[in-house]
């Protein structure tokens, strides 16, 4: 199904393509993903689990959670939610673990390269493209590596416009700001960008970096700038593992990146900003939200974008929980109920809603496994979303050659990733002694535009989880 | 009594502004002419308001402060509404003879001028069908978000804040 008469995006008929998937011949859109064009021919279901032989289907579309692996060409295990549809691929869906295939070898030696660049950044979300961008206009040589085939991040579906202050990009759109973004990187003579490249492991000697599943890449980096971004949470619930069940950020890429409409009705669970912003987006897409339910007593993203969905009729449902999701291949209805202050279920209350689509915002937590890899000292705070590097203000970690930046230091927003991304940018070339006077402006100018923009009543306790995590 | 009347900030758990909650700008300024009303109760880091606005009408202190019009300086030329990232500013003009104008931010597909839409309120909730005055559609050089005119009878002015096409 696709999207159609968006008001704000448009999506451009493109080459067509054709594929095949369990043996029969599927077309997909030139620049689509093998998970999203499946998606457009009502194909939910991508594998069934390693043992228990359950239904699986697209989950959180950046490539973080392993829910939509498919053999491809053979190969199994491929994250097909950032994978491109190519002509003629053979795709398969996986019935449990795959077998490796037995004429499978290992790389052949001209297919590992190793190489040295100044500043390696590793992430092409708003963190890692501003890292990536003042290091280079330091003078430093940088390599942009992101497993995505596209630059952007999480940026590159958000079609609602930004808040925070005017000076930094407020008041315009999520994608606009990428766009501009992407377009510097790739117009900068110094940023080498590798999409479809994934970090798999800081060692020693260099970073591993594996090349469109083809190449193994030893990058020996001057300074090391982690702007991996963060993984969407999930929560406990019977059934919570169908195909139906989605990240927001999942539902994002399907239906403002690809064009693919998730479904006809949806639940929305979580009412921060990133659940109201979700819900509101499905409404333009032209999906039913038949409510967003929330445990907490109050709604616990931003005021004005409540009020945006409660003036289309959609219930914000406080106090409420999931009971579990109703499904056999795939979700076909949630039950939800409401709790009293001792979190008890009030029987009476529970209410069966009929819809297709269950998209979790209950929070995301940092992708921090390569920072842990590279040994940089981690603690554990929840506000922050989970495990983030102890680092400096400069965002220098307990490593003094790795930084990091953006959702993967603790969950915030794009405004503060930009910010973050370019003082370790600006401090990673200083140290390389490529940086100087412009960059140290640079960081002062960012570490005050911070300051500020944490510091209304909003972001109270994320502001002390902050200080608990910095040294220096 | 009402719960929603004493808990003032019960909006955070209702996520809308009841008519009372809002501060109406008086009669006789509508009666002037289009002036902008702000429904943004809550201390958040957001400014665009302030800074689009060409005659400084809308004071801020920082990033954080809660926006206010001042009337007296407000033309109601409705760039704020374009403007603002959260859609909760509308003008209101009462200056004509029976009905009044409401612009109101719409990210929707469009209506047509003339068209007859319903009203909704700030619930979703059907009020009265409205009559599409002016449609203008969204331009990135002026805040990027289109803006819906619905003349509307003077009772609903403070009630409708969005529009459904109908089928
Ligand atoms: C629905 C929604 C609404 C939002 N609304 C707003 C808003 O209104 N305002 C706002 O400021 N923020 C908003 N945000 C938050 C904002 O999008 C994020 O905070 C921001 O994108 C974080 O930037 P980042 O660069 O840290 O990470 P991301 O944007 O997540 O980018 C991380 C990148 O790293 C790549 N990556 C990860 N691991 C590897 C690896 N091992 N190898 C190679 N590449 C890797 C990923 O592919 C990804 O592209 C919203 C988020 C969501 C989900
Ligand atoms: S309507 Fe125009 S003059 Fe009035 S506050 Fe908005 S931008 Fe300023
Ligand atoms: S621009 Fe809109 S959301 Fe932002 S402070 Fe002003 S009124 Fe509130």
């Amino acid at each position: 199904m696709r999207v159609k008469d968006h008001p704000v995006l448009s999506f451009p008929e493109r080459e067509e393509i054709t594929f095949t998937y369990q043996g029969k011949e599927v077309t997909a859109r030139q620049g689509e993903t093998i998970a999203a064009a499946l998606h457009n021919h009502g194909v939910l279901e991508l594998s069934k689990s390693g043992d228990k032989l359950r239904p699986r289907g697209l989950f959180c579309s950046i490539g973080k959670c392993s829910s939509c692996l498919m053999t491809v060409d053979g190969v199994p295990n491929v994250r097909t939610c950032i994978t491109l549809a190519q002509e003629g691929m053979v795709v398969e869906k996986q019935e449990g673990f795959p077998d490796l295939p037995r004429e499978a070898e290992p790389l052949e030696p001209s297919s590992t390269e190793t190489r040295e660049t100044d500043v390696l950044v590793i992430g092409g979300g708003p963190a890692g493209l501003k890292a990536s961008l003042t290091a280079a206009d330091a003078g430093g040589d940088v390599t942009l590596v992101d497993e995505n085939p596209f630059l952007g991040g999480q940026l590159i579906k958000q079609t609602h416009k930004f808040f925070g202050s005017s000076d930094l990009d407020a008041g315009t759109r999520g994608i606009a700001i990428g766009d501009d973004l992407v377009g510097a990187v790739k117009a900068h003579e110094n940023i080498e960008e590798m999409t479809g490249t994934s970090a798999v492991g800081v060692y020693k000697e260099a970073v591993g970096l594996y090349k469109n599943m083809e190449k193994f890449v030893k990058l020996n980096p001057g300074k090391l700038i982690v702007a991996t971004g963060a993984t969407e949470k999930m929560i406990p619930f019977p059934n919570n593992d169908l195909p139906g069940v989605y990240g927001a950020g999942g539902i994002q890429t399907l239906m403002n990146v690809h064009g693919v409409k998730p479904g006809k009705s949806a639940v929305i669970v979580g009412a921060g900003n990133v659940g109201l912003i979700v819900t509101y987006q499905l409404l333009q897409a032209g999906v039913d939200v038949q409510a967003v339910v929330e445990v907490a007593p109050e709604i616990g993203g931003y005021f004005v974008h409540a009020a945006k969905i409660r003036r289309f009729g959609v219930p914000i449902l406080t106090c409420h929980t999931v009971l579990e999701v109703v499904g056999e291949e795939r979700v076909e209805g949630v039950r939800i109920g409401e709790i009293d202050e001792n979190s008890e279920l009030l029987q009476e209350s529970t209410q069966y809603l009929d819809v297709g689509i269950v998209g979790l915002s209950v929070g995301l937590s940092p992708s921090y496994k390569l920072l842990a890899h590279a040994g940089c000292e981690l603690q554990l705070n929840p506000v922050l979303g989970g495990y983030v590097p102890i680092r400096d203000q400069r965002m220098r970690t307990t490593r003094d050659d790795v930084y990091v930046a953006g959702d993967a230091s603790g969950i915030e927003e794009a405004t503060s990733a930009m910010l973050e991304g370019t003082i370790a940018g600006a401090d990673a070339a200083i140290e390389l002694g490529v940086g100087g006077g412009r960059e140290e402006e640079k960081i002062d100018d960012c570490l005050n535009k911070l300051k500020d923009l944490r510091a209304g009543p909003y972001y109270r306790e994320l502001r002390k989880s902050i200080q608990g995590v910095e040294i220096g | 009594m009402d719960n929603e009347t004493v808990d003032r900030e019960n909006w955070k758990a209702r996520g809308y502004l009841t008519s009372e909650e809002v501060d109406h700008p008086p009669r006789e300024v509508l009666k002037g002419g289009a002036v902008a009303v702000i429904e943004c109760p809550q201390r958040i880091p957001c400014d665009p308001c302030s800074e689009s606005c060409p005659v400084g009408a809308i004071d801020m202190e920082n990033v954080n402060s809660l926006p206010k019009v001042d009337y007296g300086k407000c033309t109601g030329c409705g760039i704020c509404v374009e403007n603002c990232p959260g859609l909760a500013i509308f003008t209101l003009d009462c200056s004509g003879q029976d009905t009044c104008q409401i612009t109101l931010p719409y990210e929707f597909p469009l209506p047509e001028a003339g068209e007859e839409v319903e009203g909704l309120n700030r619930k979703g909730e059907a009020v009265s069908n409205v009559t599409v005055t002016r449609v203008k559609p969204k331009d990135r050089s002026v805040g990027d978000t289109s803006t819906v005119t619905v003349a509307v009878p003077e009772e609903s002015v403070h009630d409708i804040r969005n529009i459904r096409r109908k089928e």
